[in-house]
């Protein structure tokens, strides 16, 4: 295959996808960065047309100086470390139980991985509207069928609730990945270790946890690169309120609620950063497991 | 100790019942091995003595208590499995280590236990690697030492060598034989190759379709077979077998003859017929003869038989070693 030939026969062919995905990433990445530097808001009569005011790191100072803007890293922190967390011990519970021979297994694996074709706008409303409203949610019903007062999940725990509702739809990603490498481990090693006496839970710490030690990794990496932008969710509940704002709605609110094209943009290069402090950190800790 | 009796065990899986009720005592320092053909319930056999299996009804027994219901890390057996079942994460130390880490043994203790039988296995030097660093004769190994050090009862082995080259194979059986020899722990060895069960065991279990076809030593069932299937099984090439009017002047439905009885001549005998194909071994040679009326009999012979493919030959039988056997295949005294 790797002759001279065929290589540069690969590349040539390749050449147009990746022209394509450098423009598409380019492109904006160079406009963001452009309007990150001007002072740039439509409603006072800006446009590109008259020129735009260059205002050097003005709009970098502004971002980080506004009050909203740790909360906003510390939620969006708070958010994807929280829906990793239950996502991934949830997932290794249901994967081995779905591993377990049963009834009606296909039926149930297919209901498992149900929520993942909702759309997120959906099932954020769904979760609004049905279960957490307190005057008609189920919870709300719940709660009163016990004699205990509603809980209004989305202003009085607002955060958990944002957590529970993007756990909901990333619990089959994660189900269906470490369900798959559940099932390439060889029963014997479980039949050894059993002979070598121990015991359920040792048998799960020592020998289920360490195999699926890689596929949790893949669902770290993914799901964290995913979970860094989550909006719609936000957008159809809390609105960014109850201390809900992601760095991704504060940008969104600068660029679309105050109309500040310049500032909004500072925002947007201070998300690239922080998504690559975090990619370079999780490589560090998990790299190393995937070349194992 | 290390003595195991199972007495009038079955098992069946859903509605077929791959195990008919089946007796067995396997004395104290034994070398067993249950041989016969792929599918015949070897495995199932050996796992219900660990454990991993529940039998369906009967009772086995080790050192006299009854263990049918004792769970398999209690029975103080250890396996070694076909897929050697190492653990991939853990270094070789560790793997060795696991059994007396769940079993709480001290540190230090565990070391020592290690290193002594790392030195047994020839392993001190790859105590550090991972299994995925090793070749397939050191991991046999390892899992091996995994075994050995829980000094069970029993060591029961799930066709250990089948995945090894020729060669390291004929290693791997005289380092178990020597081991058991060193140990003088019971052994239950499972395998469906036939020299290996001869060359190892003290004492040998045909299976056949999960039926006990002959219990007894090596150069009993090489003697004596009791039925056609354990003759035809035991033997390397395997006996001839003669149907119809030779068998009937025998007083036997089937006389069975191995090739090493059946001798050579090219001047007179008892039958005649064509030489056909020759395999050379340098020691041996295994001769396909057509027999005129009686059909191919195998002949083994010392060195070069110096005969060709299309030569007439004749083949007498040694008179004291035919095999007889009556319509349903046991032997005739
Ligand atoms: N879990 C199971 N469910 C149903 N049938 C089974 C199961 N395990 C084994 N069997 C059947 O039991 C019979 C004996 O199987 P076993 O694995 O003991 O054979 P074996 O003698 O070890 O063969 P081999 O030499 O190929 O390993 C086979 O016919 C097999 O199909
Ligand atoms: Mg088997």
């Amino acid at each position: 295959m790797a002759t001279q030939h065929s290589r540069s026969a690969a590349r040539f062919m390749m050449a147009p996808a990746v022209f394509l995905l450098l423009v598409w990433m380019l492109v904006p990445l160079t406009m963001t960065l452009f309007f990150s530097f001007k002072k740039y808001l439509p409603l006072r009569g800006d446009s590109m047309a008259n020129g735009l005011e260059w205002v050097g790191f003005a709009n970098y100072v502004r971002f980080v100086g506004s009050s909203s803007f740790w909360p906003s890293i510390q939620a969006t922190l708070v958010i994807v470390g929280g829906v990793l967390v239950v996502t991934i011990v949830l997932g290794v519970l249901l994967a081995m139980l779905l591993d377990q021979p049963m009834w009606g297994q296909g039926i149930v694996r297919i209901l498992v991985i149900a929520p993942f074709f909702v759309m997120p706008t959906v099932s954020a409303l769904v979760w609004k509207n049905m279960f957490m409203d307190p005057n008609n949610g189920l919870l709300a019903y719940l709660w009163k069928a016990f004699g205990g007062t509603p809980v209004e999940w989305l202003s009085q725990a607002a955060l958990p609730s944002l957590i529970m509702i993007v756990s909901w739809q990333w619990l089959p990603f994660a189900t269906l990945i470490l369900l798959t490498a559940i099932q390439s481990l060889d029963s014997e090693q479980l039949e050894a270790a059993e002979m070598d006496g121990a015991p359920v839970l040792k048998r799960f710490w020592f020998i289920i946890l360490p195999h699926l030690s890689r596929a949790i990794t893949i669902v770290i990496l993914i799901q964290t690169i995913f979970l860094l932008s989550i909006f719609a969710e936000i957008f159809v509940t809390t609105g960014g309120a109850f201390g809900t704002k992601t760095l991704t709605y504060l940008i969104f609110q600068r660029v679309l609620e105050s109309q500040n094209v310049g500032l909004g943009s500072a925002g947007g290069v201070y998300a690239i950063i922080l998504a690559n402090i975090v990619a370079l950190f999780l490589m560090r800790i998990v790299g190393k497991n995937l070349d194992a | 100790m290390g003595k195991i009796a199972l007495k009038h065990v079955t098992k069946s899986f859903g509605t077929t019942e791959v195990i008919p009720p089946l007796d067995l005592d396997i004395e104290d320092g034994e070398f067993v091995v249950f041989v016969g053909p792929s599918g015949c319930g070897k495995s199932t056999l050996l796992r219900l003595i660990a454990g991993l299996e529940d039998v369906t009804s009967g009772m086995i027994e080790i050192d006299g208590n009854d263990a049918t219901r004792v769970p398999p890390s209690k029975r103080g057996l250890a396996m070694v499995f076909q897929s050697y079942a190492l653990y991939p994460h853990m270094s070789v130390r560790k793997n060795i280590a696991f059994p007396l880490r769940m079993a709480k043994v001290d540190e230090a203790e565990r070391d020592r236990k290690v290193e002594a039988a790392a030195g047994i296995l020839n392993l001190t030097d790859y105590l550090e690697r991972r299994p995925g660093q090793l070749s397939g004769g050191q991991r046999q190994r390892v899992a091996i030492g995994r075994a050995i050090v829980r000094e069970p009862e029993a060591f029961l082995f799930d066709e250990p060598l089948s995945n090894l080259d020729a060669a390291l194979r004929v290693n791997m059986r005289l380092e178990i034989s020597e081991l058991h020899q060193s140990l003088a722990t019971t052994m239950i060895y499972v395998t469906h190759d036939q020299v290996e069960a001869m060359t190892m065991a003290d004492k040998i279990v045909v299976l056949n379709a999960g039926r006990i076809a002959q219990v007894g030593s090596p150069l009993e069932l090489y003697r004596a077979p009791q039925n056609k299937f354990v003759a035809g099984f035991i033997g390397s090439p395997k006996m001839n077998f003669i149907e119809g009017e030779e068998a009937r002047k025998q007083g036997a439905h089937t006389i069975g003859v191995r090739p090493e009885h059946l001798a050579l001549s090219t001047d007179g005998g008892t039958w005649e017929g064509t030489v056909g194909v020759a395999e050379h071994l340098g020691s041996d040679t295994f001769l396909h003869v057509h027999i005129d009326g009686v059909g191919a009999l195998t002949v083994r012979t010392q060195g070069e038989a110096g005969l060709n493919h299309g030569d007439r030959a004749h083949i007498t039988p040694d008179p004291e070693r035919i095999h007889r056997f009556d319509g349903d295949g046991l032997a005739l005294a």
